[in-house]
């Protein structure tokens, strides 16, 4: 399920369209996740305030945006591109890949809320594979 | 037993009511076909699925999301018992449709999607946890009979 041209052609496009909201759409995406994935939860326990919206919310949600914004520059070959961050989340922070996914979720559904005329079947295709295709890259270190 | 809160139980009925079934059904089950094609293994006698404008104009397509929608209409009428309600369902889906009960779930999260897009601000993070957990519901009482 690799990422075809017209698949990045939708995928920056419409980056580009949402970014200047990017760092709410990951604000909200991360406090739908804690809420409605509470396991998730278990990965923050060093934060004073778990709540939607709260400020170590914010910043991070702001942080993991910083990170797709990257991998979409990055898009012609994200294994590559997020060495780094691979390297991060495999040993020192040993998320569960699984949870991957269910940010993923949470960032499509943020965004069916925020463009719900623009975010079409068809930018909705790409991007999943592109979030998919990111979260491969991620999980590339693990072992 | 699923215990469900008031809030649960209020947040399922108000989504329901709000949201117009022969838009919604449509809108998931021709989104599902698209972003998961695999789906389309199911519907052979549809016709033309060939791309998303095919699809979305389809009109068996179309009829068959408003089946869809309505059949999820009998879980919202009876919160309480959804295992039971689903039961003859579950063993159509598995006996005679021969559907991999995984695609329960590729549905549940285009039918949030259509949804979320639906309600905007109003689709906040309670009301997402409240609808998933009603689907998730359904999707296992919709795997239950599988053997």
């Amino acid at each position: 399920m690799s990422l075809t041209a017209k698949d990045k052609e939708v995928v920056k496009a419409f980056w580009a369209k949402m970014s200047p909201k990017a760092d709410d759409v990951g604000a909200d995406a991360l406090s739908r996740m804690l809420a409605v994935y509470p396991q998730t939860k278990t990965y923050f326990s060093h934060w004073k305030d778990l709540s939607p919206g709260s400020a170590p919310v914010k910043k991070h949600g702001k942080t993991v945006m910083g990170g797709v914004a990257d991998a979409v520059s990055k898009i012609d070959d994200l294994t590559a591109g997020l060495l780094d961050l691979s390297e991060l989340h495999a040993f020192t922070l040993r998320v569960d890949p699984a949870n991957f996914k269910i940010l993923s979720h949470n960032i499509l559904v943020v965004l069916a809320t925020v463009y719900p005329e623009d975010f079409t079947p068809e930018v909705h295709v790409a991007l999943d594979k592109f979030l998919g295709a990111l979260s491969r890259a991620l999980s590339e270190k693990y072992r | 037993m699923v215990e469900w809160t008031d809030f649960e139980r209020a947040t399922i009925q108000d989504i329901f009511s709000r949201i117009d079934y022969d838009v919604v059904g449509p809108a998931a089950l021709s989104r599902c076909l698209i972003v998961y094609p695999w789906t389309q293994r199911y519907f052979g006698s549809f016709g033309n699925l060939y791309n998303a404008a095919a699809i979305s104009s389809n009109p068996k397509v179309a009829a068959h999301g408003k089946v869809v929608l309505s059949g999820l209409e009998k879980a919202v009428k009876n919160m309480d018992d959804i295992k039971q309600t689903y039961a003859d369902l579950s063993v159509l889906h598995s006996e005679k449709l021969h559907v991999d009960p995984d695609n329960f779930k590729l549905l549940a999260d285009c039918l949030t999607i259509v949804v979320a897009a639906q309600m905007g601000a109003d689709f906040n993070c309670d009301v997402q946890a409240a609808f998933q957990k009603f689907l998730a519901v359904v999707v296992s009482s919709l795997r239950r009979q599988y053997h």
